[in-house]
């Protein structure tokens, strides 16, 4: 009798997820492998290992790591700041209204704001340093992003750090500690699972951006996700662009199962 | 102290003016009667009313609105069914696979999600537009609804069901009358979360929508590109204020159900 029932709620959550997560998954490494013309053959995977696809490969990691490691900066103070603040709740929820916008709204925000008669400009003039190219630059890029991203690295390390009992830390203190000593050996080890959740959720989506490379940086990034775009959208050329994708697809089953084995671990 | 205490305000503060001043920059210029994001010239009220009479516009923030409330809702239904399906399942590596399957497509980036979701629908050769997106929505939303719903129904006691089965009730009694309600709470976040996926979407529904059909980010994309209109300006005032609207009801609806907002992962 329950073997019934249950089968009945397996039938269309399986049927999802065999046409959705499994499908796609096949679909693509399928797609990898046939070329322009519709020919079976390897050249993609032989052409994702040449300089140009290598570089741009090494280029989309070291943007994600940039970026990711700029939001944790400035990410973690802000959690900390928060949990000592007296209306947590509603600053959280400040911090994550920002998220809630479409991601395109705020990119155009930005072209305005760093455009050559925006706002930044005007305050560099302001204060004497006179009229820079901002759009378009790297920095714009990473600035842009981290901005993007910024909510999602609060967020687990808040909850992180409001799961730490406040014990630990008085605990620390009566016994000499500093506060620095107690942050770095009490605090910051014990909220790490939430560093670790918050720059999983940053660096796979940053690996991938697109659109904020063509409209903040102006196509001089040219990251892993822009380029599946171009090769699915421009160019037509599937196989390529399947051949990047599953390169992505691996990186995050990797990511996963790192990250994933960890919070098992935390679990217990 | 006094010092680490004023450092720490200002730092929070410089931290929520950078949030909010992309969103606050749209707001302030969608007044100006210049034409421009450069120079204030004098409050008008033109650009909202060009938004109301671009019928094109209309239709398509009515087209994203439809998109965003049909797919969160039969995404809800599909998680419900998910999440009973895999509280059912009783060998814990089943159970493990199941759910490491449920996480692939929030994981996923984006543009991977797009892609291939490009292909499958080619595949089955489905007419990109309406169908295709509003499908694309719903498979990606279904995930997030399981993670939200499944907490909760482990929450409640097995120990609730037999007395229900005991005291007479049948299986979809049991379901309507005492899982249903007792995991709404869960229900609801899951809903507001597919829902503010669904209007956050830029990049699956960029792969998937082809010629005739667009939604909001779409076009706003398609639109910066091309130059601006202040209109869009006004157009992210009044989402502006409706995002802000939905967040407030989510945030009072978590509150009175659970005192606490919820503590899930929100992916981008």
């Amino acid at each position: 009798m329950t073997s019934r029932a249950r089968n009945l709620y397996l039938v269309p959550y399986l049927l999802w997820i065999v046409l959705f997560v499994i499908a796609p998954i096949v679909l693509i490494v399928y797609y990898s492998l046939f070329d322009v013309e519709g020919q079976f053959t390897f050249s993609n995977y032989v052409k994702f290992f040449t300089p140009v696809y290598m570089k741009m490969t090494l280029n989309s990691f070291w943007y994600a790591f940039l970026i990711t490691l700029w939001s944790l900066l400035i990410a973690y103070p802000t959690a900390y700041l928060i949990t000592k603040t007296k209306h947590k709740q509603l600053w959280l929820l400040l911090v994550i209204l920002p998220s809630w916008i479409n991601l395109l709204l705020k990119a155009y925000a930005f072209i305005g704001l760093f455009g050559t008669y925006g706002f930044a400009n005007g305050f560099l003039e302001l204060i004497g340093i006179g009229t820079q190219q901002i759009l378009f630059t790297d920095f714009s890029f990473i600035f842009v992003s981290v901005y993007i991203f910024i909510p999602f690295m609060v967020l687990p390390i808040f909850n992180a750090l409001e799961e730490l009992p406040p014990s630990l830390i008085y605990a620390s203190r009566d016994l000499g500690a500093s506060a620095w000593t107690t942050f770095r050996r009490v605090v910051f080890p014990l909220t790490l699972n939430g560093v670790k959740a918050g720059c999983q959720a940053v660096f796979i989506p940053a690996l991938s951006l697109f659109m904020i490379t063509r409209l903040i940086a102006g196509n001089r990034v040219i990251t892993l996700g822009t380029a599946i775009e171009q090769h699915f959208l421009v160019t037509q050329d599937w196989g390529m662009g399947a051949t990047i994708a599953v390169f992505l697809v691996l990186v995050m089953a990797l990511i996963m199962i790192v990250t994933g084995g960890r919070k098992a671990r935390g679990a217990k | 102290m006094r010092r680490g205490i004023k450092w720490s305000k200002l730092y929070l503060a410089a931290v929520f003016i950078i949030l909010y001043a992309p969103i606050f920059y749209l707001m302030f210029y969608s007044f100006n009667s210049g034409g421009s994001m450069r120079e204030f010239e004098s409050f008008t009220l033109e650009w909202y009313g060009e938004v109301f009479s671009d019928t094109r516009l209309l239709i398509i923030v009515l087209n994203t609105l439809v998109i965003a409330l049909l797919s969160s809702l039969i995404s809800t239904i599909l998680g419900i069914i998910g999440a009973l399906a895999i509280r059912q399942v009783r060998r814990l590596q089943s159970k493990q696979t199941l759910l490491s399957l449920n996480n692939v497509l929030i994981v996923s980036p984006d543009v991977i999600i797009g892609a291939s979701f490009l292909i499958l629908f080619t595949m089955i050769g489905l007419q990109l537009g309406f169908s295709s997106v509003l499908i694309s929505h719903i498979a990606f939303s279904v995930p997030i609804v399981v993670l939200m719903v499944l907490p909760k129904l482990e929450e409640m006691s097995p120990t609730l069901i037999d007395a229900a089965r005991d005291l007479g009730a049948s299986r979809w009694e049991v379901l309507t009358k005492v899982t249903l309600p007792f995991i709404k709470p869960g229900i609801f976040a899951g809903f507001f979360m597919a829902l503010t996926y669904s209007l956050d979407d830029f990049a699956v529904t960029f792969f998937v929508t082809g010629n005739g059909f667009s939604t909001l980010s779409v076009e706003i994309y398609s639109r910066a590109r091309h130059g601006v209109s202040l209109s869009i300006n006004a157009l992210s005032t009044l989402l502006f204020l409706f995002t802000a609207l939905l967040v407030v009801g989510y945030y009072f609806i978590n509150r009175r159900t659970n005192n606490k907002p919820s503590n899930a992962e929100v992916g981008p």
